[in-house]
């Protein structure tokens, strides 16, 4: 068998391309909680990050315990599973907003910053406390191990599945606040809040269903991850949290189809510059690549110019 | 003689053409008046003037100088100031401090000389208050100049913009909307104002929907629709102009009696 | 007057006591107390130079320790390496961590709200990335730089924590009294315009661009400047010292204290560097209390510890020296106006129509014809 290498170029491009889509992947999941949440409450929801870990440590502490993968098989278990973790990290994220945003809703802005990034070392650290400060490995026979061979390129099946996934997750997400009455009242409320109230929406009902469906997808997000690396740790949510949200920026801050753009550009990005500039730059690329678009773009790639109205 | 001089500004946003080749003068020591249906593009011609938009074609001159796309400061400090239609006053702050943001552009003391209140400094601070007291104390408002700016009412808020704009002793005042949300005593008040700022020497340009205001205050008129100059003349003109008529105020006929 | 300074005699009493107190800290304190005083005086001059940012001119900045981190490996570098005397490095400190800030914002400083937020902790992350991989050869990747030479004053060599809290709180002093000027002067002002209404600012003719630029390097200047002490006194430099999360920290102090207060800033620095000393008793719990600290704190008080006091305004000597307003004119003019508007009969029109109902247009174009 060949091996992937810089003796093959154009299969190195391709083998990073894959990876990169696949992390571009987690990224637009997570990112798609924080711009969904932006959207409505214009607020920075610095503990989605850790909302996202939340949903790997839960994953894992499941597929554990109830031997579900023995009984039904691995497939369906983590399936199962990932419909658990959508639900409880959705469960949390109701609960955070009810405890550190919703008393701060008539306040500055700044105060819910700091209030969020307070939630967030709260969250970290009983993520720490509860779990170790050690790594943690996901249960082996729950990861596809499989590496398919197309064309001389050995692409590692897992890549695929969460590439597909995410993708599934964000075509649903988007069709659900584009076609379905909730989305339009999601919409509504992100547009003009007092305007949406007027019309009989139930404005703190649309939020809080917000905040359970953003952080839902990233706990989502956190046990594909769980899936795909197959290790996890308590404080890897302030990188992916910051590259994601970064993310929703880069795609325009509030824009359902530019937190998914953002994401995928940034996992791609990553990725080549790790592999054709500069490895140990990795983690600066996402943030290069966010200046120098916001440079050109000051509302990012698909977020709207707003003219000021003077 | 002219103190502004717009010669075929236009502006479009995204295809919609907001403001079409438009020219007018303003006659140094004037009071002219800017009107127009709704969204005919009166505030988007202040904001060419003012370089809060740089226009597609055309110029702004003023005072014989061509002022055509500078930042808004700078337009600020070669002497135009300007209100606002919804007022933009500093909320949290002072109605002394908002005056004292006019003073800002003619004032010189730097970050060194602030931070160390070096003499200079502390004159020209002098200076300025005295200025800002003169000019609230000009709109009336010098018994609130302790009072936050949110906390005026309706009316008070819009004098304290122009107390703003007068402070930074521009020759070219424009005012965007300054009787709205006015009652008729403040109009009325409103009318003696624009005249006494005239009667110092600076010229006055204004956006206005009151008509009783318009057409007692202004000396000339420069009416506006779908973005261009339809018509122009003194106020007893453009009572009479068919076409304004009909544009403005609708088909019946307002203006006769 | 709303706002009332302390009258005089007491308020050079109480100032005096403080100082007082303030020198007999080291003593009464001892060793270990003292050197948390003097983390919460690196923290309150970070957080002050931060506030002038982000307090005052209202721009999201998340990334005040990159600057920071240039000035304390500006000093490490040149200690290290070209064994300059370390309080030298100081002004060079400063310069170069303003000529960063100048560098970097300058493309930036357009940017709104979460915009240039997330852009800041994009750059305070670059830093720190750059200073893991030993950038240009000079900063000793992820180990750092370990200073040896202590800093001498005129010979005088200084060491222990007390020797640290004197000039650290010297500068505190200092910079108290230098942002406190600034504060109340045309060049502070300025700021708060464009924190209230930006547009509004340029429109009064604020120079925005120019004041939101030059406090960015003002307070890169001051963050630069405290990291030579910082790095003198923690004798290694290394990258993890200027992470995100010290941003993190010095954002809280603002706001948590008050955006745009010195007291509340003050405050802030003591509370977010001394809460986890207290709760040190609960050892691993203590940074999970500190996190449900903070969201309480903000809960319970938005808008700050200490939110900003109205500036005080020397104007009596002016209020009623001017003709007063149109209230009180309408009737009875100013000549000013009689003698410069011709044309314009005084006191007709502007008292006659006063308290009438509102006409059509037709109507007054009649009158006026």
């Amino acid at each position: 068998m060949r091996r992937p290498g810089e003796d093959v170029p154009m299969i190195e491009f391709f083998q990073q391309l894959s990876n990169g889509l696949a992390v571009g992947g987690i990224y637009a999941l997570v990112a798609l909680g924080y711009t969904m949440v932006y959207g409505v409450l214009k607020l920075i929801n610095f503990a989605h990050g850790e909302l996202f870990t939340l949903g790997a440590y839960l994953g894992m502490t499941l597929l554990l315990s109830f031997g579900l993968s023995g009984i039904l098989g691995p497939l369906p278990a983590v399936l199962i599973i990932f419909a658990m973790i959508t639900g409880l990290v959705g469960l949390s994220g109701f609960v955070l907003e009810r405890a550190a945003y919703r008393p701060l809703r008539q306040s500055n802005r700044l105060a819910a910053v700091v209030s969020a990034l307070g939630a967030s070392i709260f969250l970290q650290n009983a993520i720490m406390l509860f779990y170790g400060p050690n790594y943690q490995v996901y249960p082996e026979e729950t990861r596809v191990t499989i590496t398919l061979s197309v064309l001389g390129l050995d692409i590692p099946l897992m890549r695929i599945l969460l590439f597909l996934a995410s993708v599934l997750l964000m075509l649903a997400m988007y069709l659900f606040i584009h076609k379905t009455k909730t989305g339009t009242a999601i919409r509504a409320v992100a547009t003009d809040q007092g305007a949406a109230r007027l019309m009989g929406i139930d404005v703190n009902r649309i939020i809080s269903l917000v905040f359970m469906i953003g952080p839902g997808l990233g706990g989502a997000a956190g046990m594909l991850l769980g899936l795909y690396y197959g290790q996890i740790r308590y404080d890897m949510g302030t990188l992916y949290g910051l590259k994601a949200f970064t993310a929703a920026i880069i795609g325009g801050i509030g824009n359902i189809p530019g937190a998914m753009l953002g994401g995928i550009l940034l996992g791609v990005a990553e990725a080549m510059g790790a592999a054709y500039v500069a490895p140990a730059w990795k983690d600066a690329f996402a943030f290069l690549v966010l200046i120098v678009i916001l440079i050109f773009r000051p509302t990012g790639l698909l977020g709207e110019r707003v003219a000021d109205k003077i | 003689m002219s103190i502004l001089r717009l010669r075929g500004l236009s502006k479009s946003f995204g295809g919609l053409v907001a403001v079409d080749e438009v020219s007018f003068e303003v006659s140094r020591g004037g009071i002219v008046g800017l009107i127009g249906p709704n969204g005919a593009g009166k505030t988007t011609v202040f904001n060419l003037i003012t370089g809060n938009y740089k226009p597609d074609e055309g110029e702004v001159i003023f005072e014989n100088k061509n002022i055509t796309g500078l930042l808004p400061h700078k337009i600020v400090e070669m002497g135009i100031a300007r209100t606002f239609q919804n007022i933009r006053l500093f909320p949290e702050m002072s109605a002394l401090e908002n005056v004292l943001s006019g003073c800002h552009c003619r004032m010189r003391s730097g970050l060194l000389a602030s931070m160390f209140h070096l003499p200079g400094q502390r004159r020209e601070e002098q200076a300025a208050l005295e200025t800002a007291v003169k000019e609230l104390a000009f709109v009336g408002l010098e018994e609130q100049y302790d009072n936050l700016a949110k906390n005026l009412s309706y009316g008070r808020q819009r004098l304290l913009e122009i107390a703003r704009a007068l402070a930074s002793g521009p020759r070219l005042l424009i005012l965007d909307e300054p009787a709205g949300g006015m009652n008729d005593q403040e109009t009325q008040d409103l009318i003696g104002l624009i005249r006494e700022i005239r009667g110092t020497g600076i010229s006055v340009l204004l956006i206005e929907h009151d008509m009783n205001l318009v057409m007692k205050i202004c000396d000339y008129l420069i009416v506006l629709e779908y973005g261009a100059v339809i018509a122009t003349g003194l106020p007893s003109e453009i009572k009479k102009n068919g076409r304004v008529i009909e544009a403005y105020l609708g088909a019946d006929n307002l203006l006769e009696n | 007057m709303i706002v009332r300074r302390l009258p005089k005699p007491a308020g050079i009493m109480g100032l005096g006591a403080l100082f007082i107190l303030m020198l007999a800290l080291p003593r009464i304190l001892g060793p270990y107390w003292t050197n948390l005083l003097n983390d919460m005086g690196i923290y309150a001059i970070l957080g002050l130079s931060l506030n002038i940012i982000l307090g005052h001119c209202g721009l999201f900045h998340m990334g005040h320790a990159a600057f920071y981190a240039v000035g304390a490996y500006v000093t490490a570098i040149l200690s290290t390496r070209f064994a300059v005397p370390i309080l030298w490095t100081l002004p060079l400190s400063g310069l170069m961590s303003g000529v960063f800030a100048l560098v970097v914002a300058r493309p930036i400083i357009h940017l709104r709200g979460d915009y240039l937020l997330v852009v800041t902790i994009g750059i305070v992350e670059i830093v720190r990335i750059a200073l893991v991989n030993n950038i240009f050869g000079l900063t000793g990747g992820s180990n750092g730089l370990l200073i040896i030479n202590p800093i001498s004053i005129f010979g005088f060599q200084v060491f222990s924590p007390a020797h640290f809290y004197y000039l650290i709180w010297s500068i505190g002093a200092v910079t108290i009294l230098l942002f406190y000027l600034l504060q109340n002067s045309r060049f502070g002002r300025a700021l708060n315009y464009i924190k209230q209404d930006e547009l509004a600012a340029e429109g009064c003719g604020v120079n925005t661009s120019h004041y939101k630029l030059a406090s960015f390097v003002l307070g890169a200047v001051w963050a630069g400047m405290i990291g030579t002490i910082f790095a003198a006194k923690i004798e290694t430099v290394s990258p993890q010292s200027f992470s995100y999360s010290e941003s993190v920290l010095l954002f809280a102090i603002v706001i948590l204290g008050g955006a745009g207060s010195i007291p509340g800033v003050l405050l802030g620095a003591f509370l977010i560097t001394g809460l986890p000393e207290i709760f040190r008793e609960l050892q691993s719990y203590r940074l999970l209390f500190f996190g449900a600290a903070m969201v309480a704190m903000m809960i319970f008080r938005p808008q700050g510890l200490i939110p900003p006091g109205r500036r005080f305004y020397k104007v009596r000597p002016y209020l009623g020296r001017f003709p007063c307003g149109i209230a009180a004119r309408s009737g009875a003019r100013r000549g000013i106006s009689l003698s410069a508007s011709p044309g314009y009969p005084a006191g007709t029109d502007a008292g006659a129509d006063a308290g009438k109902p509102a006409r059509g247009p037709g109507d007054m174009i009649e009158e006026q014809a």
